[in-house]
């Protein structure tokens, strides 16, 4: 056992840190760094950075553009990404739909749509979830029936992430009604141009229409987007996920939100003449929350460390989604602690690109109780934590 | 020991209870916060005609008694419904602040109209680095010819945009915490030297930031002995600290029931998501939760309404903010979880529930600081 890094580690680390330094977009660092919204472009421009470098996808296969990485080096780059504050490429495409295009799709498949993930020229969506369909989604009812060349797909998918940027949905249909629930998915690739395809926004808590409902009146797609087999579209859909949950551990970030947090804590006068730092229960929750994510970062890394190159993580992924979204979900309340009172005012404008009105609150930590209330969201999708604890039940406890 | 309501309380609880029921559905609710206003007018006349605007104030100033529990009876059912009309900013915390400190006139001058609905107040106490030491005063007002001049910045001033009339908390002598040297002061809304940023805070509810520059006012504003106000401030945020913990049991009450109702009507996998025991014995952690924040807000009406010392009321009073803000968070977070997805959305009310709690839980100091609170007396 060896937790140190090696010189060319080292070295590497050094790389990184010196092209995130050179190339992170200047404009972009002082939206993050001042909690202010991105917008598509943000994400569009630095990922055709990252992918210029060569480093959008880390985690594919070399054939396919991965940069054929250690563990290690995955883990350094993704951690100085996520201390810096870069963003990390929208998951959708490069994390969720390309490993299920490179492992299941057909030759013309791929080279038709990872180019374009890679480059980031078309950006995704995902389709999984119906109104009816949440924990329970292979009870999902969308369906798609072949008619000569084409499948008709008709019905109704919700919780779409930022559909209203997407080009691409991947979305799970039924294809057989007439076997077991699991059995009758298939996974289709559907243009968002497509004539029938209809969105409707649904606004979340901190007022943004982060996700939509998305409408299927007997859509036309082509059969040459089905990927894999008809009806074998759940086990690609679980393999996707194991990739989305291990995604949603978010280390770098939850590292990067502690330091910012000690800062400001440290900045943060208690009321009676010294700071938060000064007050002992802050710092005990403090140090819990920092335990926590050191826990989760080694639990992660033995993860990693234990997944080859393209291979999808098994039910650990489990453990990584239920701490990781809490360990979010913990700093979260400890910024709005923080921030008390001065989280309350709900002025979304001061956050946006130009504002240049009076500013309420008090700086970035005036946005605390907003990112409280939407990162409630972490514990529910994804598989809610309650579906990863019937997972570890199951398949790791054998109950 | 006697835990029923009196007649009168009864009869209070029936016809607030009838109005939030008839009157104050999640969707008027939400045309109201949207509204220029940020809530009815018509409302907050129709409760000055129900008398309960008289509720938090003694007979001799012409209200309905002032008790604790009365108010919690009001406040309980204030909450089911998320009423934004500012009951508390204008009645209890401005009036309980007028009641307290000031004198034969300006009680005249001001409790009537306030009772009669044709007043409106807000008290700006907290500044942006005061958290929640009601000592810790850096806004000034010093001594001029005919009266005094206030200078400085206010913050989370609840009910800032609609009030006629501001009490402002300066410090008349001493240092940024000294307990002395604390002073409260009638300034009208459109006083030359105030200025006002308004804002939706996230429950909805309006507020402002206010900055005070040299804002002259006459030697009559002043309520109360100049430099002695803190110890009736303290009282009086107390008692609004009742309120709003009385306030939450009301919503928290509202946030297991609907979790219960949704848990027996949403299915998946082929059954109710109540058949889970998973969430089942998270429904049962709430409904605990739910009915020690309900006792312990009892206790401290109860203690308010007793002869008992001030170190004991204040003490009953950290006790069940700090309980109460246990429950908010566990409560809250579970009632959304247990939805699933549609709880953080703006359509739902489990959300505006969830968002009214937590503001609850940060305001009048939070959970650890009542608790620390407690401890230290
Ligand atoms: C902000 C947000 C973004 C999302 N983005 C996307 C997206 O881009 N694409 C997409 O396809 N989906 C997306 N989702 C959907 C997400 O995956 C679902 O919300 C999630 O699967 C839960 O489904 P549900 O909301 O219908 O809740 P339900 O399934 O109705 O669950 C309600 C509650 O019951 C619990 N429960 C359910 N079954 C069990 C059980 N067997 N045992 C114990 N407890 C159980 C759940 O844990 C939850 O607490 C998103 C959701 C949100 C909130
Ligand atoms: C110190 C002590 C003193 C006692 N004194 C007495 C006494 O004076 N007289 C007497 O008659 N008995 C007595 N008992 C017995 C006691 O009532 C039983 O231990 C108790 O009912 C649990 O039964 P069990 O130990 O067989 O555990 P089990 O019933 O086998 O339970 C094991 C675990 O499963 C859980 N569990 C069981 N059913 C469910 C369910 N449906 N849902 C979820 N979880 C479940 C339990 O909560 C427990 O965690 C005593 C026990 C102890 C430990």
């Amino acid at each position: 056992m060896n937790a140190d890094f090696t010189a060319e580690e080292l070295e590497f680390q050094k790389e990184v840190q010196d092209f995130l330094k050179a190339e992170f977009p200047q404009d972009i660092k002082h939206k993050v760094d001042n909690g202010i919204k991105l917008e598509k472009d943000d994400f569009v421009r630095w990922q055709k950075i990252l992918y210029k470098k060569g480093w959008v996808a880390p985690n594919w296969p070399e054939e396919y553009g991965g940069t054929g990485w250690s563990p290690t080096q995955k883990y350094i780059f993704a951690l100085e990404m996520g201390l810096y504050g870069a963003m990390e490429p929208v998951a959708f495409g490069v994390k969720m739909v390309a490993p299920v295009i490179y492992s299941y799709g057909n030759e013309e498949q791929k080279k038709r749509f990872l180019p374009d993930i890679l480059q980031s020229n078309v950006w995704w969506c995902q389709g999984y979830s119906e109104p009816n369909a949440g924990s329970d989604l292979a009870s999902l009812k969308t369906t798609a029936v072949r008619e000569g060349d084409h499948y008709i797909v008709n019905g109704t998918k919700t919780w779409n992430t930022l559909g209203q940027y997407a080009d691409w949905i991947f979305c799970l249909v039924r294809t057989d009604n007439t076997v077991k629930k699991q059995e009758g998915i298939s996974f289709l690739l559907i243009d968002m141009k497509t004539p029938g395809i209809k969105l409707s926004p649904i606004v979340l808590l901190d007022g943004e229409p982060e996700v939509n409902e998305v409408h299927f009146d007997n859509v036309k797609v082509p059969v040459e987007n089905l990927v894999g087999e008809e009806n074998k579209g759940w086990t690609y859909a679980k393999v996707l996920l194991t990739h989305e949950r291990t995604n949603i551990a978010q280390v770098p970030n939850s590292k990067l939100k502690l330091q910012k947090l000690r800062k400001l804590a440290a900045s943060t006068p208690d009321g009676f003449g010294g700071t938060l730092l000064d007050n002992p229960v802050f710092i005990k929750k403090l140090a819990e929350a920092e335990i926590q994510v050191q826990a989760l970062e080694f639990a992660e890394l033995r993860t990693l460390a234990a997944v080859s190159v393209g291979k999808a993580p098994g039910p650990e992924s489990s453990i990584l989604k239920i701490v990781g979204t809490e360990a979010t979900q913990f700093i979260d309340e400890l910024y709005m602690e923080v921030a008390a009172y001065h989280s309350l005012p709900h002025v979304p404008e001061q956050f946006t690109e130009g504002f240049d009105g009076e500013h309420v609150g008090n700086g970035s930590l005036a946005a605390s109780a907003n990112t409280y209330f939407n990162n409630r969201k972490k514990s529910i999708y994804g598989g809610s934590n309650e579906i990863q604890k019937n997972i570890i039940s199951k398949a790791v406890l054998g109950l | 020991m006697d835990f029923s309501y009196s007649d009168e309380q009864q009869m209070l609880q029936d016809s607030v209870q009838k109005f939030v029921k008839g009157q104050y559905d999640f969707d008027t609710r939400k045309k109201l916060i949207e509204s220029d206003r940020g809530f009815s007018e018509d409302y907050w006349n129709l409760f000055a005609e129900l008398g309960w605007l008289t509720v938090p104030f003694n007979e001799e100033d012409g209200g309905f008694g002032g008790s604790a529990v009365d108010l919690m009876v009001v406040m309980e059912e204030f909450g089911k419904g998320m009423v934004v009309e500012p009951f508390l900013a204008t009645a209890v915390l401005s009036g309980g602040l007028i009641s307290e400190l000031g004198n034969e006139a300006q009680k005249q001058a001001l409790l009537g109209a306030i009772m009669e609905g044709k007043l409106q107040l807000a008290t700006a106490y907290a500044e942006a680095d005061s958290r929640y030491n009601l000592a810790s005063v850096a806004t000034t007002a010093s001594k001029s010819a005919d009266g005094y001049v206030l200078s400085g910045d206010k913050v989370v001033v609840f009910n800032g945009p609609a009030a006629d009339k501001l009490l402002v908390v300066a410090r008349t002598s001493g240092d940024k915490f000294d307990r002395d040297g604390i002073s409260v002061f009638i300034v009208d809304a459109d006083a030359a030297g105030v200025s006002a940023r308004a804002y939706t805070a996230v429950d909805g509810h309006r507020a402002a930031e206010l900055h005070l520059n040299d804002v002259k006012v006459p030697a009559d504003a002043l309520l109360g002995a100049e430099g002695k106000a803190l110890p009736a401030l303290e009282r009086v945020v107390d008692r609004v600290t009742l309120a709003v913990s009385a306030e939450a049991v009301g919503a928290l009450a509202c946030l297991l029931q609907k979790t219960v109702e949704y848990a027996k009507t949403r299915k998946q996998f082929g059954v109710a998501i109540g058949t889970f025991q998973a969430l089942q014995h998270r429904m049962a952690d709430m409904f605990v939760e739910c009915e020690l924040a309900r006792s312990i807000v009892i206790m401290a009406a109860m203690k308010l309404d007793s002869s008992a010392t001030a170190a004991d009321k204040t003490k009953a009073v950290a006790a069940a903010k700090s309980r109460v803000g246990r429950a908010m968070r566990l409560v809250g977070q579970e009632a959304v979880q247990i939805h699933g997805g549609i709880a953080v959305t703006d359509e739902l009310d489990v959300g505006h529930y969830f968002k009214r709690v937590t503001t609850i839980e940060h305001l009048f100091g939070d959970t650890d600081y009542q608790t620390m609170r407690y401890a230290a007396l």
